[in-house]
């Protein structure tokens, strides 16, 4: 029993989504417990993370069948660090999902899909076999697609349209490289494909392989020419919704790549250089994007685009340096994501509006909560000692020692164009004196909540605020934290021993 | 639609083809068969009934709202997956299984569980995707 603790947080959320179905028409129960749950699925996922970080990476065999031929889950660093950012992140949602989606929304089996998506994430994280990862991607989409569509206004369902249709086709190709994969290797293992496929003398094949799971997983986490669909998709849904896909699902794409060329296509030279044009492409098209946009959520998703470039270039440069940095930048920019789209969220509800033309005078109005906002965005460009200029170092410091140049360069573009957006969206949204417009009438505004409601809103960012001051002034932990995780990541032999128990 | 033939033949159909479904999710563990297959046999004679019926009969027959066969389904497959964990102190999804056969049903085993669970699941869904389609219409 004591080994199979690593599948709990997989137990917890399919429980709650199943007791959540039973209760279908009864929504203040459906938001007690899922609040009550995903408290639970903290308090799990923090002991799995402890439990594994005193005892070492887990390997638990579903079914009993021994690892190669059956579907193995493991408990390695990298996974239980995730899974424990997915609970954190997924408690915060749920308590800012009760009062700020509509009942409209909620009576559709909102926080049962909800479950469904945790599930499908944590799932992903754990799985250690590559067709099982594929069936938790195509969880994860099913239940994304039911958030997004849910309640079914015009433009919400273009935006499903659109996500829908490229997150399939991501998924086809990603199962056409499985396809491609296991006619090499004859095993779906992912520890054992790493063995087997230093035997492949067809080199093209495996490249072409490593090629379309690129395109497969860049699809879903949004790199350089593939991203259109995401600012097409995200401002669509609620914001609630928004921040468990930005926090997220973008980053389980990211999470596949890391697994994949870590694991299997270790430092190919082809890939290397590949990767890194990628990398700069998307914090080149990301920040530009960021910059002429005036909708604070458009904005937000394009820094997505651009951030996601950060992970991919460090990716790319695999040294143990770089790789570190990659993980502490994955965990900065998981809590700093989903708390941004809160952030949104909160803005809409305080103004009925996310357009900065029309926003201005919060920091008149609302100082407190503007000063709580101002730690997440600074946080987010980075400034010392918060968390985001922790990773930075690593990477810039990686990309410097490998000489490359551009990487470098692009680095330093990407941070001057996360600071030059936030100022300005700074100086609209809190500085500037609120512009004449007519507010809607018809609309719940956040001044007219009572108490408890309000808290419903603040609690939540105020939670997730806390989380990235640990992460910047608790850096040291943090760091020992993610060059833990690269060590494991890039001495693929551990991943490999633990889980065929050589 | 409402021919007196297929009227007719539709109150024999409706017993056979739930027996067939159970039959095909029984023998599903080795041979063909299954939840799924199972529970989408089970599901078309109740729409075979809605057809030549109507639907507000084909409803009467169930009793309860056939989404209400979704959650249960779950549970059962899901109590069936973790009863290995609970029982047996084996990993989640081993299949535990009776020692002696039971005539006519076979073995019983926890993947028969997860197989009733399927079919519940599958029997629920697509009758709360095709009822409610029809009453669109």
């Amino acid at each position: 029993m004591t080994n199979d603790i690593i599948i709990l947080p997989l137990i917890v959320h399919l429980f709650l989504s199943i007791l959540l179905m039973f209760f279908w028409n009864k929504l203040n129960f459906q938001k007690i417990v899922s609040v009550v749950g995903n408290a639970m699925a903290l308090g799990v996922a923090i002991w799995v993370f402890t439990y594994v970080y005193s005892s070492g990476t887990q390997v638990v065999e579903s079914g009993d069948w021994p690892a190669p031929f059956g579907i193995v889950f493991v408990g390695d660093m990298l996974a239980v660090t995730l899974v424990l950012l997915t609970a954190i992140t997924g408690f915060a949602v749920s308590i800012f999902s009760t009062i700020s989606v509509i009942k409209a929304r909620l009576k559709f089996g909102y926080f049962s899909v909800f479950h469904f998506l945790l599930l499908g994430l944590n799932g992903a994280f754990l799985t250690g076999d590559i067709f099982n990862l594929y069936v938790w991607f195509e969880i994860i989409i099913i239940s994304s697609f039911v958030l997004i569509s849910i309640g079914g206004e015009k433009s919400q369902l273009e935006g499903a349209v659109k996500y829908f249709a490229l997150n399939f086709f991501a998924s086809m190709i990603f199962l056409t490289a499985l396809g491609v994969l296991y006619g090499l290797v004859g095993t779906l293992n992912m520890a054992d494909i790493s063995l087997k496929i230093a035997e492949v003398k067809d080199t093209t094949l495996v490249e072409i392989s490593a090629v379309l799971f690129l395109v497969g997983f860049g699809i879903k986490s949004a790199i350089f020419p593939l991203y259109f669909w995401l600012p097409a998709s995200y401002h669509t849904p609620p914001s609630a919704v928004s921040a468990i896909f930005a926090g997220l699902l973008t980053k389980v794409g990211v999470y596949a790549l890391i697994r994949i060329f870590t694991l299997i296509y270790g430092g190919d030279s082809f890939l290397t250089i590949l990767l890194l044009t990628l990398a700069i492409m998307t914090i080149f098209s990301g920040g530009l994007g960021a910059i002429i946009q005036n909708n604070i959520k458009k904005v937000f998703m394009y820094f997505i685009i651009c951030h996601i470039g950060f992970m991919i270039g460090g990716l790319a440069l695999f040294t143990e340096v770089a790789m570190a940095g990659v993980i502490f930048y994955l965990i900065h920019d998981i809590i700093i994501k989903t708390n941004l789209f809160l952030i949104s969220g909160l803005i809409y509800r305080i103004k009925g509006t996310t357009n900065m033309k029309k926003l201005g005078g919060l920091y008149e109005h609302y100082p407190k909560l503007s000063l709580l906002i101002a730690i997440p965005l600074f946080s987010l460009i980075g400034i010392p000692p918060l968390s985001g200029y922790w990773p930075k170092i690593s990477l810039i410091l990686a990309s410097f020692n490998a000489q490359e140049y551009w990487f470098f360069g692009a680095l330093i573009f990407g941070s001057l164009i996360t600071l030059i957006v936030i100022a300005k969206l700074w100086s609209e949204v809190f500085w500037k004196n609120q512009p004449e417009i007519n507010f809607p009438e018809k609309f719940i505004y956040f001044n007219q909540l009572r108490f408890g409601q309000k808290l419903t809103f603040i609690f939540p960012i105020a939670f997730l605020t806390f989380v990235t001051l640990y992460i910047g002034f608790g850096a040291e932990h943090i760091q020992q934290l993610s060059e833990r995780i690269a060590t494991e990541l890039m001495n693929k032999e551990l991943y490999i021993d633990a889980v065929l128990k050589r | 639609m409402r021919t007196i033939i297929l009227k007719s033949a539709s109150s024999y159909l409706l017993p056979v083809l739930l027996l067939f479904s159970v039959f095909i999710l029984l023998r599903g563990h080795y041979l063909p068969g299954g939840g799924f297959v199972g529970g989408l046999v089970a599901a078309i004679a109740f729409v075979l009934d809605a057809f030549s019926n109507g639907l507000d009969k084909a409803k009467k027959i169930l009793k309860f709202h056939p989404g209400f066969l979704m959650p249960v389904g779950l549970s059962v497959a899901f109590l069936s997956g973790i009863s290995p964990l609970v029982f047996a102190d084996l990993p989640m999804m081993t299949g535990i299984w009776a020692e002696n056969p039971i005539p006519v049903i076979g073995a019983i085993g926890s993947p028969l569980f997860f197989d009733i669970g399927v079919y519940l699941v599958v029997i629920g869904s697509s009758l709360t995707i095709i009822f409610t389609i029809s009453e669109s219409l």
